[in-house]
């Protein structure tokens, strides 16, 4: 019963109103159509857009994974006090406003800013970074990292490394043990914190539309651009549509692998 | 010494250098912007070449930037609140196993998950028929959506490492379960809700991208007057603002925290 007032506070407040948004998707001159839909799928700007938008999360989520491994993996073999200083270099961020990390962003990633400044000096030239997809995957990257980092040391901790021993006195060349062992044990986390990482991509924001640039936009910045300009509710509700079914569909299969995943565990501890 | 390959050269020198340039990766934006707060000249050239305190004397005589200071903390302090009593609520109203349970928790947690560009334009789209748009009201009931999963998170966990024979035991010595509830329960889960309170104010004080959609030239919140300077033109007052809010949220976390840890440590 005393859940009762939190469920019909979010059913005003946020079922409803996204509930409606995503309605009138369906809805064109206030009768049932899919005319919203053509026009988002029969223009190949649009769909551009859309492509854009999953390419930067894969990519954001690829870039998450490659570096969030070695990171947690060091967690893991660190000291105590080493592990408590690398969590808190993952934390920092989390702690630090989302708004305050985007405007720094804008500032590192900027023409003669430190960045430029130390590729120029590493003789790569000075690419423009603001305004451009890279400089969005950079601070998206940066962003989402604790995301990726967090659930991978959860498993990467709980794999029994002397099983590694095991494989090794079995006569494994440390390489054939970490790809044959390790890293297939190591599976569940990295698809855990990719989800994670790439569901929370396909809806960012902020970072788009401050370190990118209207030219290579993305999804939701499509979005606003449709309320904020042209009031075409329609047109935002049948982006919204997509990105919810995408959304919902991740978190679900995320939700499946994790309780697969468990499952698993509890046939292999009995 | 668990294993072969810690004692490998990949183990000992390629993965903390990496290691230190992920670190250093994740810290740069927060030491970026402290030291641009105290450049010399009006420009986001880092690092500065000149040092002065000219952008905090900006940012406290300028009245755009109070004000906005101003709303976002009555919003926040009102709809960490609003998300404090509710969220709280629903953690013991869920304690029980009952029919439906699974679906309304991932209902009451939603807001968490669904982008936040969707909440923003469809709360835009029945707050101006409503008159929501721009008000007072307006903010702390979107803001408060935002942050009641965290509370309904954090108190939950707070609940589960409750022992459950603590309620029978009131009873038994003759308390009603209003007065065990907050003679017992209250203090020892007064921890978790307040952290869950600290997350549903930093939910609401960092909030950009719905209060976009409702501020007004009169109204605004401190991180879209960020937002909109930022984008609109060159003025390392930003930074002062950026600096204040980080150690200001710094703080709050780190004393949400601490108290936290000690009643944990009391508790054992």
């Amino acid at each position: 019963m005393l859940a009762v007032p939190a469920a019909l506070f979010l059913a005003v407040f946020f079922a409803y109103p996204v509930g409606k948004l995503l309605a009138l998707s369906f809805r064109d001159s206030g009768e049932f159509s899919l005319q919203n839909f053509r026009w988002l799928f029969e223009n190949p700007a649009y769909m551009r857009v859309l492509a854009r938008t999953f390419w930067v999360a894969a990519a954001v989520t690829a870039i998450c994974v490659l570096l969030a491994y070695p990171y947690a993996y060091l967690m893991t073999l660190a000291g105590k006090y080493w592990r408590v200083v690398l969590l808190l270099c993952v934390l920092i961020p989390f702690w630090t406003s989302l708004m305050v990390r985007n405007f720094a962003w804008l500032v590192i990633l900027g023409s003669n800013g430190p960045l430029d400044s130390i590729t120029g000096w590493l003789g790569l030239g000075r690419p423009a970074f603001l305004g451009s997809a890279t400089g969005v995957m950079i601070a998206m990257a940066q962003i989402l990292l604790p995301f990726m980092v967090l659930p991978l040391y959860a498993t990467l901790r709980g794999i029994d490394t002397s099983l590694l021993a095991a494989a090794a006195s079995l006569g494994a060349r440390p390489s054939i043990a970490f790809f044959r062992v390790y890293l297939p044990l190591s599976i569940p986390g990295v698809m855990a914190g990719s989800l994670l990482v790439f569901v929370l991509s396909l809806g960012f924001y902020l970072t788009p539309a401050i370190i990118g640039s209207p030219q290579n936009s993305l999804l939701s910045q499509l979005m606003v651009i449709q309320i904020d300009r042209l009031l075409a509710w329609g047109h935002a509700g049948a982006l919204a549509f997509i990105l919810m079914i995408i959304t919902v569909a991740l978190i679900t299969l995320a939700a499946l692998v994790g309780s697969q995943s468990t499952a698993l565990k509890h046939t292999t501890d009995s | 010494m668990t294993w072969a390959m810690r004692r490998g050269p990949v183990a000992r020198y390629l993965l903390p250098v990496l290691g230190a340039f992920i670190a250093g990766w994740m810290v740069a934006p927060t030491l970026t912007v402290i030291p641009l707060s105290f450049t010399a000249r009006p420009s986001f050239v880092f690092p500065p070449n000149g040092w002065s305190t000219r952008w905090y004397a900006n940012l406290i005589h300028d009245a755009t930037w109070l004000e906005a200071l101003k709303t976002s903390l009555i919003v926040a302090i009102l709809a960490a609140l609003t998300a404090t009593v509710l969220g709280t609520m629903a953690a013991l109203g869920m304690r029980r196993r009952f029919f439906g349970q699974r679906l309304l928790a991932i209902f009451l947690l939603a807001p968490m998950v669904v982008p936040v560009v969707i909440i923003a334009i469809g709360i835009y789209l029945v707050f101006l028929p409503w008159g929501f748009a721009g008000t007072l009201p307006g903010f702390v009931f979107a803001h408060s959506v935002l942050g009641l999963p965290f509370v309904l998170v954090t108190v939950t966990a707070g609940l589960r490492s409750l022992d459950p024979q603590l309620a029978p035991a009131a009873a038994s010595l003759g308390a009603s379960p209003l007065r065990a509830f907050f003679a017992v329960t209250l203090p020892l889960i007064a921890p978790s809700i307040l952290i869950g309170a600290v997350f549903a104010f930093m939910a609401s004080f960092d909030e950009v991208v719905v209060s976009i959609f409702l501020v007004t030239p009169t109204r605004r919140t401190l991180p879209v007057e960020i937002y909109t300077s930022v984008t609109r033109d060159i003025d390392p007052t930003v930074a002062a603002a950026a600096t204040v809010i980080t150690i200001f949220t710094s703080v709050l976390l780190t004393a949400g925290l601490v108290a936290h840890a000690r009643r944990s440590f009391a508790n054992v």
